[in-house]
């Protein structure tokens, strides 16, 4: 394809082709390729999902009830969204009304979803984009130690305490076995982190590692398991019993005060661990502002973290709802899952097929037709070997889903934008970004980038914290004023539903808006839909070789290596891409799609 | 598992001693240490070695990872830095591309024959194979490559041992578990969606640690955690005997914590270790918070009907007989086990058969 501009970007894929996949530390199955120019900055590129499950197509025909379990092995990083996503379609479609400490439960479920993942994706997924593992080697443990105290008071930050961690640290470098660490890109001129604040940073990423899974005892508590606890149509499966006999087999004063002592560790763990991390380390960083893509221009959120039960409208919420479209900050439309305009998926760049190729569908509507052919004149390979994609054809497993015919970016940063612009609503979001931005003196556009984005997440989790402690407050007020109810049964029985009923369910992801249409006929789930958080991100051009946020992020980006892609991955990472959500997506035609697929 | 040093490795596959001090020089290099660390590395691989695992993944969704990253003793930390050497994983490596790949063709050389292959997830082979790509190709095909060269094989979770979800009826992708693609290496399922994280690293240190693969019951799960029933040995155990029954949600039952088996809950029929080790370091399980089993560690159990409907083999009795009914059928699958070493040839050959029936499926899926 010759040289285009689209949504402000200059598309050039004449330079020198570089191509990453396996994309790793992320989940599921990416493949990134990028054309760099003379100076090896990044001119043009081209995101593609490489695997796809189906999984819509096999609930058709299942119970309703059934559908959050399914739903949620769509991915195991994001547990319990996709579940309660789908508990909130069931409801919708059959008008089921909620107790007020299921949704407050649920709401608990969902912040610490949050607080989890952003917190192992911080350390565990994207750390290692910013921080050099060898160079930690070289560190003055002394130097470290005034290092973590001048900007935390956590206990754990002795010069004893981080020569502990070094040593073990070069005994498993000098064991010549590096695991998970074996060629990364040690040395790269792009890592910018002085030796002791690397050392830092490596010893909290084994920390974290260590405390995540505290962490998750509330999904346990409630849920029974994590990953993948427990959910319920109509409510939660955990009852409460605070006073009576049998109090041991349900919610009771003992699991109560477990999930305080955990939310209460898990604020202190984020205010004094991550959040000092994530200021020190952006603040060598902030030279570093690539990788904004559509973030200054489009961003989208579904909202999430309703106040009170069964009112899912914007001003209920606690996380934002709203678009922002060509950069206009001032104003912030409406988002209506509903409504046919607004959210809609093209495939002319993804391996399916539609009747008409020009138009985009919304969810209720959708078709999925597998079609797997790599082709067009740049492609080079076979159909089993695939050496380079040409992006003017159909090119991943994605597809391309628009607002009102706008490509998106939805996540961390989409949100607290919102919330940004939102002051009124969302005070602790406008007061902390402020006092980041005043912290590392850098101005609000500065948001608009990889470490923006990076920053928001982090963001993001202090006021999940938060939220989290507020949201258990209410689940105690309201006990303590006698309702100890978790589920609505009224509707439980199919045969109390109406022969036809459609609903959509919502929520925020970690990464972005999430959202799935349901239909149900004769008590059975006749279509299913999904668009996921990294459909929107991950998903390649649209008929209008309008680009995807992943590629619209990478796009100008100098690599300091050419053929070291750690500014590609640091850019990607922070979108905290999920591959396993993105490309699952099915048909509400289960019989052809079979018939297509089965050679 | 892998008694011999790395450099006796390396020695074998006839590498002499001054290549072997020369890859020392370079790994020094390679990490910017200099040379004085170059005779460090080279005495710690004469002396040691962690036993180097691939993870690979497949159509997944990750939450075997998440899962084994949850483990509470030994900690996730402790095994990844110090109990093996977790070479290659996608999900937590820090090289990404060519970097990525080429760890994975070192790993297969150096340690042919000595390294552990875990498998998370399961490979599609319908549109030749490439529903999961890896580098360009099916993941099929890197698969098969991982498992040439493996000691042993570790089936995590519900989708490398039966297929799972994508798996699940009409399974669009034609989803296969890893013992229908690779019929040639001892393989260990450890199923669940995801396994119990202790039940993980519980495994892979088994093998560590004792220099052997776990007993293994009929269907290729080690004993120790998949030997009996949820129901056997659940808490909720003596609410069921005397015929006392959640009903419906939230009910006063519910609150008492009464047996969940009219709620739909696979318990009765579920092997696993949830009732008795349970989840997340000990905290709860399913059923101690209220819903049923949905029989996760079972093969197809997505297809085993709603998770709200009654085992239906067992409902058609009294309360007393139906406990008694579900002992003798305990007694007779232990019994079956006892005589796995027996079976060992027939089974083996099942296996073949399977694997034949793979391969002929296979060829079947591509154009």
């Amino acid at each position: 394809m010759a040289a285009y501009e689209t949504q402000g970007f200059k598309m050039d894929n004449s330079g020198k082709r570089v191509i990453v996949d396996p994309v790793c530390r992320i989940e599921g199955h990416l493949r990134v390729e990028v054309n760099l120019d003379a100076k090896n900055v990044i001119t043009n590129a081209v995101s593609t999902g490489t695997m796809w499950r189906g999984l819509e197509v096999i609930l058709k025909g299942r119970d309703p009830r059934d559908a959050w379990a399914f739903t949620e092995r769509i991915c195991g990083v994001c547990t319990g969204t996709h579940a309660l996503t789908s508990v909130r379609a069931v409801e919708d479609a059959l008008n089921i009304q909620i107790p007020e400490n299921a949704n407050t439960i649920r709401n608990i479920m969902q912040l610490n979803l949050y607080v989890h993942d952003h917190l192992v994706h911080f350390y565990h997924l994207h750390a290692l984009d910013w921080v050099d593992v060898v160079s930690a080697l070289s560190a003055d443990p002394k130097k470290t130690s005034e290092l973590a105290q001048s900007i935390s008071d956590w206990p754990l930050s002795s010069p004893g305490y981080f020569r502990d961690v070094q040593n073990r640290l070069k005994k498993f470098v000098e064991s010549g076995q590096l695991g998970p660490f074996m060629n990364g890109y040690w040395g790269n001129p792009a890592y910018k982190l002085p030796p002791e604040a690397n050392l830092m940073a490596v010893t909290h990423y084994l920390e974290a590692l260590d405390f995540q899974k505290e962490i998750v005892k509330i999904h346990t508590i409630f849920g029974g398991k994590n990953p993948h606890p427990n959910w319920l149509v109509g409510g939660v499966p955990c009852a409460i019993n605070i006073n009576d006999t049998g109090a041991g087999g349900a919610i009771n004063m003992e699991r109560l005060n477990m999930v305080k002592s955990i939310i209460d560790r898990s604020k202190e763990f984020i205010e004094k661990v991550y959040i000092p991390d994530l200021l020190a380390i952006a603040s060598f960083y902030k030279g570093w502002l690539y990788g904004g893509g559509l973030s200054s221009k489009n961003v989208l959120s579904y909202g999430d973290i309703p106040q009170r039960a069964n009112d899912y409208s914007a001003s209920n919420l606690l996380f934002p709802r709203g678009a922002i479209i060509n950069g206009d900050l001032s104003k912030v439309h409406e988002v209506d899952l509903k409504d046919p305009e607004q959210v809609q998926e093209f495939v002319t760049h993804s391996w399916y097929k539609y009747p008409d190729e020009t138009k985009g569908l919304h969810p209720f509507d959708g078709i999925t037709e597998p079609y797997y052919h790599p082709e067009g004149p740049n492609f080079k390979g076979t159909r089993t070997k695939i050496e380079a994609l040409d992006e003017s054809a159909k090119y991943s497993w994605i597809k391309a889903p628009r607002w009102r015919g706008h490509a998106m970016e939805v996540g961390p940063l989409s949100r607290m934008l919102l919330g940004y612009v939102q002051p009124k609503q969302f005070p602790f979001i406008k007061e902390t970004i402020d006092s980041v931005l005043t912290k590392l003196d850098v101005p609000v556009t500065a948001l608009f980038s990889t470490l923006g984005r990076t920053a928001a997440r982090g963001i993001e989790t202090l006021y999940c914290a938060q939220l989290q402690s507020d949201q258990f407050d209410k689940l105690i007020a309201n006990i303590k004023a006698g309702d100890s109810t978790t589920a609505n049964v009224a509707k439980w029985d199919p045969s109390t539903w109406p022969a036809e009923a459609k609903g959509a369910g919502f929520t925020e992801a970690p990464r972005g808006a999430l959202g799935h249409w349901i239909k149900i006929k004769d008590t059975k789930i006749d279509n299913y839909q999904c668009v996921v958080p990294t459909t929107w991100n991950g998903g390649p051009r649209d008929p209008k070789g309008q680009i995807g946020a992943f590629e619209a992020a990478l796009m100008n980006t100098p690599l300091a290596v050419a053929d070291q892609p750690l500014e590609i991955l640091r850019t990607l990472h922070s979108f905290d891409p999920c591959l396993a959500c993105s490309t699952h997506v099915m048909s509400p035609d289960g019989d052809e799609l079979v018939k297509v697929t089965v050679r | 598992m892998a008694t011999e040093t790395f450099y006796e490795v390396m020695r074998r596959q006839g590498i002499t001693r001054r290549s072997f001090m020369k890859f020392c020089s370079l790994t020094a290099a390679s990490l910017g240490l200099g040379p004085t660390f170059a005779p460090k590395i080279a005495q710690a691989m004469e002396t040691k070695q962690r036993t180097p695992v691939i993870w690979l993944h497949g159509l997944e969704c990750t939450c075997c990872s998440e899962s084994f990253i949850r483990s509470a003793h030994p900690l996730a930390k402790d095994v990844v830095l110090s109990m093996l050497s977790l070479d290659y994983d996608d999900t937590l490596m820090a090289a990404a591309g060519h970097q990525a790949e080429a760890v994975l063709d070192e790993i297969k050389k150096k340690y042919k024959g000595n390294y552990i292959l875990a498998v998370e997830g399961n490979p599609p082979l319908n549109e030749d194979g490439m529903y999961c790509m890896h580098g360009g190709r099916p993941f099929v095909e890197i698969l098969k490559e991982a498992a040439a060269d493996a000691k042993a094989i570790i089936s995590w979770g519900a989708c490398a041992s039966w297929g799972c979800v994508q798996a699940a009826k009409p399974n669009p992708t034609r989803a296969t578990p890893v013992h229908k693609v690779i019929t040639d290496k001892p393989i260990i399922k450890v199923p669940g969606c995801p396994p119990i994280a202790e039940v993980m690293t519980g495994v892979i240190t088994y093998m560590l640690t004792f220099d052997r693969i776990p007993e293994l019951d009929r269907q290729g799960r080690p004993k120790m955690f998949y030997g009996q029933r949820i129901h056997d040995k659940c808490y909720r155990r003596p609410h069921f005997d005397a015929g006392q029954f959640v009903e419906e949600w939230d009910d006063d039952a519910a609150r008492k914590g009464f047996c969940l088996y009219k709620m739909g809950c696979k318990g009765p029929t579920t092997y696993n270790a949830c009732s008795t080790m349970r989840w997340n370091g000990g905290v709860s399980f399913p059923i101690q918070s209220g819903h049923g089993c949905i029989g996760c560690s079972e093969e197809g159990f997505w297809d085993k009907g709603g998770f709200y409907n009654r085992v239906t083999n067992i409902n058609q009795f009294g309360i007393e007989s139906n406990a008694d009914k579900i002992g003798g059928t305990i007694a007779a699958t232990a019994g079956a086990a006892v005589v796995a070493h027996a079976a060992a040839t027939a089974l083996s050959k099942a296996r073949s058969d399977n694997g034949n029936q793979a391969k002929s499926d296979q060829t079947k899926g591509g154009k």
